[in-house]
């Protein structure tokens, strides 16, 4: 009896996923002109990519026209003067938009300046070399930005006016927060800034932390926002750390990169470019440790669900939708990790500027 | 040319798979002898870890 319950509902799953790969099959009969792998390629190279609309989804109706599910945001170029229109002017890179008599195309994601039927000339790499405005567009990942943003702001003051209101005790999405926030302070900043000046850093790390988290738990959900899978803003967040590390050293943090104390005077001579280049490059590995990890992860994440569409059967299709689930949760670890190592990295170097050393008499 | 930046990316990810996971061995030998100190341990067997996989992910990149 009990075996008989057990096996209940893996036939109802064997059922479905043939049901569901049958489905497929139709539609696949419809669309043979294009190769499924390389769709599935393109696919992904579009998601991470940014854009200048919000489009969730798209879909092809019964006479063959591709509908966009979203809204369109603002372009904002300087060409001679601002220019300000809307992307859905630019009907997802396949129209020409006219603004006072100029003309744009977006291209690869990038717009460049046209003539009216929107002839874009290449050089012999395949690269535009059309005539590209300054960009100050509001695109999907700045859009996601200035969200999250507004969500973090009205999230952390309205928490800071209850800790004002009920004496320092917690209430609502506080109580979820306050361990994390002490953690950070307890197990990130304390150790590895000093009880002297972390209150300085405090505001950074707790900032960058909640900022990367928050970013990387938007990129799982089928809004399809990626921001940390663009390498300009985790540039950004890696400069802010390089900047505010830079600015905020003493003197013996200096000391230490130009004349190092306690070697011989000739690996003085030869340390002092190393390290010079060091401050260099502890930011750019936390840009790319970022960087690279999230795009991985979507990458691969894509893939298999791309799998699905390849195989057409049902087993393939589960084992699919099977590890597609394992990896979303390691994703949620991954997003989780990346935030902690970004903040404890940046504590590390920001331990090391105001590092005070004392030596005794050797 | 497809061939050899593949192999590159291929011996990458053993080299950094090799080194994390003797970082998570030691990890664990060290937790086993001093449950006390398994938050520092962990502490530095993240930032060693990460030390890597930077270095692995720019390995990648150039291949």
């Amino acid at each position: 009896m009990r075996r008989k319950m057990s096996l209940k509902p893996i036939t109802l799953l064997l059922f479905l996923s043939t049901f569901f790969s049958f489905g497929q099959d139709e539609v696949e009969h419809v669309e043979v002109k294009t190769d499924k792998k390389t769709e599935i390629k393109e696919y992904i190279q579009h998601h991470l990519k940014d854009t200048y609309d919000f489009s969730l989804f798209s879909y092809e109706t019964e006479s063959g026209e591709t509908k966009h599910v979203g809204f369109p945001l603002p372009v904002i170029l300087w060409d001679n003067g601002l220019k300000v229109f809307s992307s859905s002017k630019l009907h997802h890179g396949e129209a020409v938009a006219e603004v006072d008599g100029n003309f744009y195309k977006s291209d690869h994601g990038k717009i460049y300046k046209t003539d009216a039927s929107g002839t874009m000339n290449y050089d012999e790499h395949h690269h535009a070399t059309n005539h590209k405005p300054l960009d100050f567009s509001i695109t999907k990942n700045v859009f996601t930005i200035f969200a999250i943003g507004l969500l973090m702001f009205v999230m952390f003051s309205s928490m800071a006016k209850k800790y004002k209101k009920g004496n320092g005790v917690p209430s609502g999405v506080g109580r979820f927060l306050e361990p994390i926030v002490l953690y950070i302070r307890d197990d990130i900043a304390i150790p590895n800034i000093g009880k002297k000046h972390y209150k300085r850093y405090m505001s950074f790390l707790l900032t960058v932390f909640f900022f990367i988290w928050i970013i990387n738990l938007l990129g799982l959900t089928p809004l399809g926002v990626n921001v940390t899978n663009n390498i300009a803003v985790t540039l950004a967040l890696a400069l802010l750390t390089y900047l505010i590390t830079t600015f905020t050293a003493n003197k013996s943090y200096w000391g230490h990169i130009f004349w190092m104390p306690g070697v011989p005077w000739p690996m003085k001579i030869i340390l002092a470019p190393i390290e010079l280049l060091g401050t260099v490059i502890k930011p750019f590995s936390l840009l790319i440790r970022l960087y690279a990890n999230i795009t991985a992860g979507h990458i691969v994440l894509m893939s298999i669900i791309g799998l699905m569409f390849i195989f057409k059967n049902w087993l393939g299709s589960s084992l699919s939708f099977g590890l597609a689930f394992a990896l979303s949760l390691l994703e949620l670890l991954v997003a989780a990790l990346q935030a902690y190592i970004f903040t404890m990295l940046s504590a590390l170097y920001f331990g090391s500027a105001v590092e005070e050393h004392h030596y005794s008499d050797h | 040319m497809e061939i050899p930046t593949i192999v590159g990316a291929g011996l990458i990810v053993i080299g950094a798979g090799l080194g994390i996971g003797k970082i998570g061995g030691s990890a664990m030998d060290a937790i086993a002898r001093q449950p006390e100190a398994s938050g520092k341990i962990q502490t530095a067997m993240l930032i060693a870890a990460a030390l890597i996989e930077g270095i692995g992910f720019a390995a990648l990149f150039a291949a």
